[in-house]
């Protein structure tokens, strides 16, 4: 009767095309305290206490939001092109 | 308390307005005061703080809050009413589109006024008929009793059609002039008017996570939104007429639907017009039918959605006569909408009451006279 | 009464892939309020960012029930939403979650009204400090001295201060909250949202392109703002204001970050001088003064 919308990922389309820079994880750094997780503006990263984080790179927009708050510098912007 | 079968009593338009809107249970009422409304939103004030309808009455700062604020309960599944005149609807302009966009069942009384410059508080078509093309849908009343039986059928034609509808009662003419009546017994209304389906036109709840207006990714799923309003307006006359049949079962009293027909039997020549001064042109009617003129009147009930098969119907005609309470650079409106069905050549458009200014049955005759006889120069006529 | 992080729930109420900006600030407020509320609130959006980053339909970005209105409406909307659902006995939370020109400029009276009447309603006004939605044009939001393109030589008028205006109103609850600071905003949420009333929070959301930054400094710039005085994280709940920390520990002066560690993050403020830069600084302390003295005077027993 009226258009409806219903959540989905992608919306705005495959958000990770629009990154020129990518989160690169350093899991030997990471000392899972979840602020990259409470932070990122997109949902695109998983973190579970005990298991540490997973970045979805599909969306992720490449924002750097997550580097330039980890505490330990575990997650490095890294050039997209090359990839 | 004993139910009285009927209830014969004497109220003004607005009251009239009052007790239907009290009789349909609304859940949220909210309005503004706008001069000649106020006494239907003061007595609905007055029935809500007695306890005799249980509803938030909600005071707010504007016009276009006061539709806010009805949409908004509207689509979380509440019954909501509001009233308003001239001015008021007009703040509330951008509100009704996206009313009717949203197919939110509103109903919202008009006691229609004159709008400014200057400042002028009385009688005028011109505030109702400029909502026309916002999707909602739009009727006027032509006496006490129609107000009160228009505001309930009201009800029933929006959550049915899942079109807003706005009921038209003229301003201080209808709103503050006392007729009697006769009030349905609530049960009559709790059956021609059963409990609003939550889930339409969306359900919208917490825990269920829906969005509704956020940008299509294609403009044509838009385009087909809006065509499936113009398919539902054109459907919605089917249901203004089966809608004002079985409440006239209900209650014994009908009025046509769309339009009502008035010594149309064998007429050459035929008067139409819109509200409350209907009534003094079926008197100039009934007078010059004595005379033998043959004349008839067909009153406009809803004009929109428009009533264009009625209208067709008086393609035989000779000559028609519309009556314009409202004027626009294009001449009057009614005038302009019966010609584009009828042609031109056999429509004459008279603008008058303008501003107010009374209009009584005697001129209606000299009018109808003048123009049957073709004594006009010009197709729009202003007197 | 911190919320530990790992606590929070994981529930994805900012979808992946919707059309905010790199590093929206908002977002972050978003996932927040969904984190707090997101099975009781019913949102109505106004004409604003957010409107825009729930993406394209028939998809949404957001895992929120939202009602998208008309710009001025959403207080009036929402007080609508939370009518209904107090006759039709559903149990919620009506929340606006609106953008600073919804709030502060076009939808002032709606807002005004709605605190007036004490509406069930919670509030939100995410401050990206401009008409961010349409390009980044001037609002009353927008702090004296910031570039927008309408006020391009920087803005001669200083900010509004709404949520003090909306305390004048007598409404019980009250509170700045920063996007930086989420679980202080959680707290925030959960606290309002236990209160039937007008609740308002004035959420600080920098705003990548409109502030001129680079996205990943965006919880840094919200940081900052705190850090130096800027912006004074306060809560005002039934009669009696207080600070939240870090603010409340920057009451001395001394304790302050220099203005300038804010200013110089923002290519928006490029342009200012010393000279500006100072009385900046005076307008800081002169807010910092009005809201201690505010505070003392509203005490219960003062």
């Amino acid at each position: 009767m009226v258009p409806i919308s219903r959540p989905a990922p992608g919306s705005g389309g495959i958000t990770g095309t629009w990154r020129t820079l990518r989160p690169v994880v350093d899991l030997k750094k990471c000392i899972d305290c979840g602020i990259c997780w409470l932070y990122c503006p997109e949902s695109v990263i998983d973190w579970e206490k005990g298991q540490k984080i997973k970045i979805d790179y599909t969306y992720c927009k490449g924002c750097g939001i997550c580097a330039h708050e980890c505490p330990t510098k575990a997650i490095e912007m890294v050039p997209e092109a090359g990839l | 308390m004993r139910t009285l079968a009927v209830l014969k009593t004497a109220l003004t338009g607005n009251y009239a307005v009052a007790h239907a809107v009290k009789l349909a249970k609304p859940h949220v009422i909210a309005a503004y005061p706008i001069t000649p409304q106020t006494t239907i939103v003061e007595k609905l004030s007055e029935f809500v703080a007695k306890g005799e309808l249980k509803a938030s009455f909600v005071n707010v700062e504007s016009e276009f809050s006061a539709l806010a604020v009805v949409y908004g309960a509207a689509m979380a599944g509440a019954r909501a009413f509001t009233a308003t005149s001239s001015h008021g609807l007009f703040y509330m302009y951008e509100m009704l589109w996206w009313a009717a966009g949203s197919r939110a069942p509103i109903v919202m009384a008009v006691a229609t006024r004159t709008l400014g410059p200057p400042w002028n508080i009385h009688d005028e078509h011109n505030d109702i008929l400029a909502i026309r093309d916002s999707g909602w849908a739009v009727a006027m009343a032509s006496n006490v009793q129609e107000v009160l039986d228009l505001t309930i059928q009201a009800f029933k034609l929006a959550e049915s059609a899942y079109i807003p509808v706005a009921v038209g009662l003229d301003g201080f003419v209808l709103s503050h002039t006392v007729e009697t009546i006769e009030l349905p017994p609530q049960e009559a209304v709790d059956e021609f008017l059963p409990p609003r389906r939550p889930d339409l036109p969306l359900r919208l709840r917490p825990g269920e996570p829906i969005t509704m207006g956020n940008i299509p990714s294609d403009d044509r799923l838009h385009a087909e939104h809006l065509k499936n309003i113009y398919r539902a307006s054109q459907e919605a006359k089917k249901l203004v007429k089966s809608i004002d049949a079985e409440y006239g079962k209900l209650v014994g009293r009908e009025y046509g639907g769309m339009v009502e027909g008035f010594e149309l039997e064998g007429a050459r020549y035929a008067v139409v017009c819109m509200g409350a001064w209907c009534g003094d042109a079926k008197e100039a009617v009934r007078s010059l039918r004595r005379e033998g003129v043959p004349v008839g009147l067909m009153r406009i009930r809803f004009v929109r959605p428009f009533p264009d098969e009625e209208v067709a119907e008086l393609s035989g005609i000779d000559k028609v006569v519309v009556f314009d309470r409202d004027i626009t650079p294009a001449g009057g409106i009614l005038g302009r909408e019966v010609a584009s069905v009828l042609g031109r050549d056999k429509v004459v458009n008279v603008l008058a009451g303008l501003a107010g200014v009374d209009f009584k049955a005697d001129e209606f005759r000299k009018a109808v006279k003048h123009a049957v006889e073709g004594e006009y120069a010009d197709r729009v006529v202003l007197l | 009464m911190t919320v530990r992080i790992d606590l929070l729930p994981k529930t994805k109420y900012v979808v992946p892939g919707n059309s905010a900006c790199a590093g929206c600030g908002m977002m972050i407020g978003l996932k927040v309020l969904g984190m707090a509320l997101g099975e009781e609130a019913v949102l109505s959006i106004p004409a604003s960012c957010a409107s825009v980053v729930q993406g394209l339909g028939p998809k949404s970005g957001v895992a929120l029930p939202i009602l998208n209105v008309p710009f001025a409406s959403a207080a009036s909307v929402a007080t609508g939403i939370s009518e209904a659902f107090r006759q039709l006995g559903v149990k919620g939370q009506a929340v606006v979650w609106a953008g600073d020109g919804g709030t502060a400029d076009i939808g002032f009276a709606a807002v005004s009204a709605a605190a007036e009447r004490n509406s069930d309603v919670l509030y939100i006004m995410y401050d990206n400090e401009a008409y961010m939605n349409t390009g980044i044009q001037r609002s009353s939001e927008t702090p004296k001295g910031a570039w927008t393109t309408t006020t391009p030589t920087g803005k001669r008028e200083a900010k509004k201060d709404v949520a003090l205006i909306l305390l004048a109103h007598g409404v019980p609850y009250v509170a700045t909250a920063n996007i930086a600071y989420p679980q202080d905003f959680y707290r925030k949420i959960k606290r309002a949202s236990e209160i039937r009333g007008f609740k308002f929070i004035h959420l600080l959301s920098p705003c990548p392109p409109g502030w001129l930054f680079d996205p990943s400094l965006t919880v840094e710039v919200a940081r900052k703002a705190v850090e130096t005085g800027v912006f004074i994280l306060w809560e005002y709940d039934n009669g009696e204001l207080k600070l939240n920390p870090p603010s409340s520990a920057l009451v001395d002066k001394s304790k302050r970050k220099p203005l300038v560690e804010y200013l110089k993050l923002q290519g928006r403020y490029a342009h200012l001088s010393e000279d500006q830069i100072k009385q900046m600084e005076e307008e800081i302390d002169r807010k910092w003064r009005f809201l201690l003295r505010f505070a003392q005077a509203a005490r219960p027993g003062a």
